[in-house]
């Protein structure tokens, strides 16, 4: 396998590439061979159905779990290990610092399912969090940033603001704006309306929207399937740690395997 | 049923306000009736009773040598609370590393310390200057040497006595704040390392500020019980502290009840204080959980346009209007 250098050459190089990954907990093999590529100002939507491996492939991808085999390219770098050279022309693959990982990992946006806001601190807390102390800004114009942030999720309004004190669509689109503020390249969002109210779910997809409209990379895992057919790009269907099918977003309305035919009969 | 315009908090009419009377409960009036007789009368017999001597409590209370032993006694408490805290937390946070060794030495640290007496651990340090007169920074087995000192200088008897209770305090409080660390949410974590944190700092500003809502509480128990605890430090002997004067007094007067008293109330005087400071610090540390509506000062009241807000809000009112009309 040859891994391009981490130099950044054309435009045209994917945000994300992943190449045969697979990834197993002691005897239990979640992944056994995905391959993905990711434009940049894209959007992929992941679907399948649960234990398919969809939220390991997104933690592999921002290093919360460690690759088991196979590459993945954020950028054209690779993730989580590099090639040393040793003695005699030979050369061996070793772990990256904390420090390599955090660069890494400040391409990245996540979004998780349970939102993982910090409760002790406020919405606008939540949000210069990050930039004040990874990117060592100064507080007021961390501060300019939040609040700029969140008027962006429409939450203007609830600066001061404990998660507590907000509804889960309200909290969810707090952890957007926590991530955003980080200026990523690229987000990564699993299931993000998964444990809201239905009524809920609307105004952050409607975030979500808006952010792909204005160019951002995004990697959704998601259950939401009208999502996928308006916004997606790019959609993947997994299913037992493998990509069993991909396309544009008309494969929904007519997918050709006999398992994303029958997944899509049960979500519909 | 009285019939004025009810309003909300925003001045907004509620049409058909309840205003239900509360159940009578009977049960409660006479449980309380007979406690408030129970109450009176242990209180007569305390004030009463002569073989108390109130008169000889009440002349020792602010004696000289009580008020030291009472200055030395919080400072122990204080002094050794502070040192011990450091150190479990140093302590949790090794034991939960991912380097072996310091895995290691802390599981030995608080095997050992839990696992011997505090009474024996201070008559140890007591006799630290004894068993080694000097101690030196140098390399194990050779005569090279940077550094030495006279332990006596060191390990004077108050020295001896805080050093003692912090080390022994520490092993105890290393497991409260451990169970405090593994409280908090994995998914704080790995938000926190998605954001670019770094270990430290996810250990300082995320995790630790949530673990101190739930290590808080028995800590406060523990600072009581340390409080008593520094009546040991005779052990060292250390003999200034409060339980060890009103006893002198008590042995040079023969009056021993008195002076149990007076070591007493001040002991309850002192716990009264630090729990208040215990409550305090609790409500800084449960900000965010127990929030309802938390507002900072000069913030003005957004537009509400949520209504999961505004339906907690008028919960909150409707509680607020029974506790006024309970008061009322
Ligand atoms: N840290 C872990 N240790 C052991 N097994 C794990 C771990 N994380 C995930 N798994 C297992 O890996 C499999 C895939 O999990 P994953 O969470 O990636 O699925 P998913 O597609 O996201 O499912 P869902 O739709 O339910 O979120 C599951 O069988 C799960 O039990
Ligand atoms: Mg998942």
């Amino acid at each position: 396998m040859s891994t391009s250098p981490a130099t950044p050459s054309a435009a045209a190089e994917p945000a994300v590439k992943a190449v045969q990954v697979h990834k197993a907990f002691g005897d239990l093999h979640v992944l056994k061979g995905v391959d993905l590529t990711v434009a940049p100002g894209t959007v992929t939507v992941i679907l399948g159905p649960s234990g398919s491996g969809k939220s390991t492939f997104l933690r592999l991808i921002n290093q919360l779990e460690t690759l088991t085999g196979g590459v993945i390219e954020v950028q054209g770098e690779r993730i989580g290990v590099k090639r040393v050279e040793g003695k005699n022309g030979t050369s061996y693959l070793q772990t990256l610092t904390d420090k390599e990982i955090a660069r890494q990992r400040s391409h990245l946006g996540m979004v998780f399912q349970r939102f993982n806001l910090f409760p002790h601190m406020t919405a606008l807390e939540n949000v210069m969090e990050a930039p004040v102390h990874v990117l060592k800004m100064d507080k007021r114009e961390a501060r300019a940033l939040a609040v700029k942030e969140l008027e962006r999720v429409g939450l203007g309004e609830r600066l001061d603001y404990y998660p507590a004190q907000l509804s889960g669509g309200q909290q969810q689109r707090v952890a957007i704006a926590r991530a955003l503020a980080m200026k990523p390249d690229i987000m990564l969002f699993d299931e993000p309306t998964s444990a809201l109210d239905p009524e809920l779910v609307g105004e952050v997809l409607g975030v979500m929207r808006s952010l792909a409209d204005d160019g951002m990379t995004m990697i959704v895992v998601t259950h939401e399937i009208g999502f996928a057919k308006e916004v997606a790009d790019q959609v993947v269907f997994m299913d037992g740690g493998v990509v069993v099918e991909q396309g544009g977003p008309e494969i929904i309305d007519h997918p050709k395997e006999a398992r994303f035919q029958d997944f899509l009969q049960h979500v519909l | 049923m009285p019939h004025h315009e009810p309003m909300d908090g925003e001045g907004l009419p509620i049409p058909n306000r309840i205003n239900a009377k509360p159940v009578r409960k009977t049960g409660q009036i006479v449980a309380a009736v007979i406690v408030a007789l129970l109450a009176a009368m242990l209180i007569k017999g305390l004030i009463t009773n002569p073989r108390l001597e109130w008169n000889v409590v009440w002349k020792y209370l602010f004696n000289e040598n009580v008020l030291a032993g009472v200055g030395y006694t919080l400072l122990l408490t204080v002094i050794s609370m502070v040192v011990a805290i450091i150190l479990a937390v140093i302590l949790a946070i090794m034991r939960k590393s991912l380097n072996p060794v310091l895995r290691g030495v802390s599981w030995a640290y608080i095997w050992f310390f839990r696992g011997t007496p505090v009474y024996t651990q201070l008559v140890f340090w007591g006799l630290f200057s004894v068993l080694i007169p000097k101690l030196s920074l140098g390399i194990p087995f050779t005569s090279v040497e940077f550094w030495s000192i006279n332990s006596s200088e060191v390990i004077t008897a108050f020295n001896a006595a805080w050093l003692g209770l912090a080390l022994n305090e520490a092993a105890y409080l290393s497991e409260i704040v451990r169970a405090g660390l593994e409280a908090v949410d994995p998914g704080q974590t790995e938000a926190a390392q998605a954001l670019g944190m770094k270990r430290s700092q996810i250990m300082r500003r995320v995790i630790l500020p949530q673990a101190m809502r739930i290590i808080i509480p028995p800590t406060g128990n523990e600072t009581i019980g340390m409080l008593k605890t520094t009546s040991l430090v005779l052990a060292v002997p250390f003999t200034l502290d409060l339980q060890f004067a009103t006893n002198a007094i008590a042995s040079r007067i023969y009056k021993p009840i008195p002076l149990l008293l007076v070591a007493g109330l001040w002991y309850l005087f002192i716990t009264s204080i630090l729990m208040v400071l215990q409550s305090r610090l609790e409500k800084h540390f449960g900000k965010g959980f127990e929030a309802r509506r938390v507002r900072t000062k000069g913030d003005v009241p957004p537009s509400t346009t949520d209504s999961k807000i505004e339906k907690q809000d008028t919960v909150n009112k409707d509680n607020q209007a029974t506790m006024l009309g309970l008061n009322a």
